[in-house]
């Protein structure tokens, strides 16, 4: 984030473009159209909402998920932060995922704060005790974003106290690597990402950031009937991210850094929920962050897309 | 108000992003919808029990733990139908998109076998990993594919 906004002039706001309101539009009815599908559906994801682990989605599986993040904010206003994740597993090695971010600041306004594109690869074809995954993501955002998916680099509180009409008119071009590495053990799972960003507008240098995560089912073998409070169907745990300095300054000097307990519930009707309040460890962090987060996964999704282009039928 | 020239690149860089993020994900579609094709014919053809013989001989030789436990086929069923039958059929008959799990190659492995291959997955061939379920999980999914009937038998 550039500090030298806080000294523009604010200029006033706009209402969204024609075009901007149209993909959101889009965005908001293809949403209900898929919860709408008579696709089958099944629900099983885990409970991180920053880190991620080795699982991919299913081949032909579409996921769609609304996230929410409500920040408090020292010097400035608190915001609520959100988006809309839309996940495809092209293959069992290979899932694609495209977002779309926004977020409110009270008393202030709502802006749609830009969009990213991510791709997982897996790595290896068989379970091992460590499992790698490569991650690459590209981002066109705007200064304004504020859903701290991911804190890298020197990532403060203070960056997202900036009035939106300011921090609207930088756009951050951002290409961010990871390497997630997961292992499953005893229902347990832990994940530890490592990250690293190059903000491609501008000399600016490779940022690094972290986050890892532990989780446990809170019951190992299934029940024999069908239930939705059984413990089978939760799965929490916790996890923590920060910011590791940039290329110049390595290190969590000058760094925000999160611990945040996290908890899904996988209903048998096919929805996860997830919930995760978080909390600031240093000065430089927000002191609470409340996530939340709604999904629901539709297999069959790429087969059902081949039916309605008229691909080939058996 | 007059846009900025940031703004305004901003705008039509945003726009030919979100032409290519629409073309990346409108490749990826066809894309699996292949795979499935190539799944689609291998389920008729006999190398895809294959991967059954793949597994190591320690895998092969692990009991079921819960081979005595009368519930396990009763969970199991439930956990088929949650995350197996979408590919595999209701009654694990096979589909378009995965072979028969009734099938003499599948019924004569041991329980390890098929332990293995749920935690290992044939990610090649796009059948997933799904070492997420806890392990009592997939011993229950194992129990209960080793109460089915096998094809060409009739129920005791």
């Amino acid at each position: 984030m550039n500090s030298t906004r806080f000294h523009e002039q604010s200029p006033p706001i706009r209402p969204l473009p024609r075009w901007r309101r149209d993909w959101c539009l889009s965005i908001f009815v293809s949403g209900l159209v898929l919860a709408g599908l008579s696709l089958p559906a099944r629900a099983q994801e885990s409970p991180y909402i920053v880190t991620y682990d080795h699982y991919l989605e299913e081949p032909g599986s579409l996921e769609v998920e609304y996230f929410s993040t409500f920040g408090t904010q020292r010097g400035g206003n608190d915001f609520l932060a959100f988006w809309t994740e839309f996940e495809y597993g092209a293959t069992a090695w290979w899932t694609t995922e495209l977002y779309f971010d926004g977020q409110s600041t009270f008393d202030d306004s709502t802006l749609f704060t830009g969009f990213r594109c991510e791709n997982r690869f897996r790595l290896l074809q068989r379970e091992h005790f460590i499992n790698p995954v490569l991650y690459v993501e590209y981002e066109q955002t705007s200064g304004a974003d504020k859903i701290l998916k991911e804190v890298e680099g020197h990532d403060v509180e203070a960056d997202y106290a900036i009035p939106n009409a300011l921090a609207r008119n930088e756009h951050d071009h951002e290409l961010e690597s990871k390497l997630l590495l997961s292992s499953t053990f005893k229902g347990w799972n832990i994940a530890e990402n490592t990250i690293a960003t190059k903000n491609l507008t501008g000399g600016n240098p490779w940022e690094f950031g972290y986050a890892i995560g532990a989780s446990r089912w809170l019951a190992l073998k299934a029940t024999t009937n069908r239930c939705n409070l059984c413990r089978e169907n939760f799965i929490a745990g916790v996890e923590m991210y920060g910011g590791l300095g940039d290329r110049h300054s390595f290190g969590l000097r000058d760094t925000s850094q999160y611990v945040a307990p996290v908890i899904a519930w996988n209903l048998p009707s096919d929805w996860t929920l997830r919930l995760s309040p978080g909390f600031g460890l240093n000065d430089n962090s927000h002191g609470f962050l409340l996530r939340w987060g709604v999904s629901r996964e539709f297999s069959g999704f790429g087969e059902a897309m081949k039916r309605l282009f008229g691909g080939h039928q058996p | 108000m007059i846009p900025t020239t940031a703004a305004t690149k901003f705008k039509t860089k945003m726009r030919v992003g979100l032409q290519y993020a629409s073309i990346l994900v409108i490749v990826a579609i066809p894309l699996a919808a292949r795979q499935k094709e190539d799944c689609t014919h291998e389920t008729k053809n006999d190398s895809i029990y294959a991967e059954l013989e793949k597994a190591p001989k320690k895998a092969v030789a692990r009991r079921n733990p819960l081979e005595k436990d009368p519930d396990a086929a009763v969970a199991g069923g439930k956990l088929f139908v949650l995350h197996c039958a979408e590919c595999h059929g209701d009654m694990a008959e096979g589909g378009r998109r995965a072979p028969s799990l009734l099938a003499e190659q599948v019924q004569r492995v041991t329980p390890g076998t098929l332990f293995w291959i749920l935690t290992n997955g044939v990610v090649r061939r796009g059948m997933p990993v799904w070492s997420k379920l806890p392990e009592p999980q997939r011993w229950q999914i194992v129990s209960y594919l080793k109460s089915l009937t096998p094809a060409g038998k009739s129920p005791q």
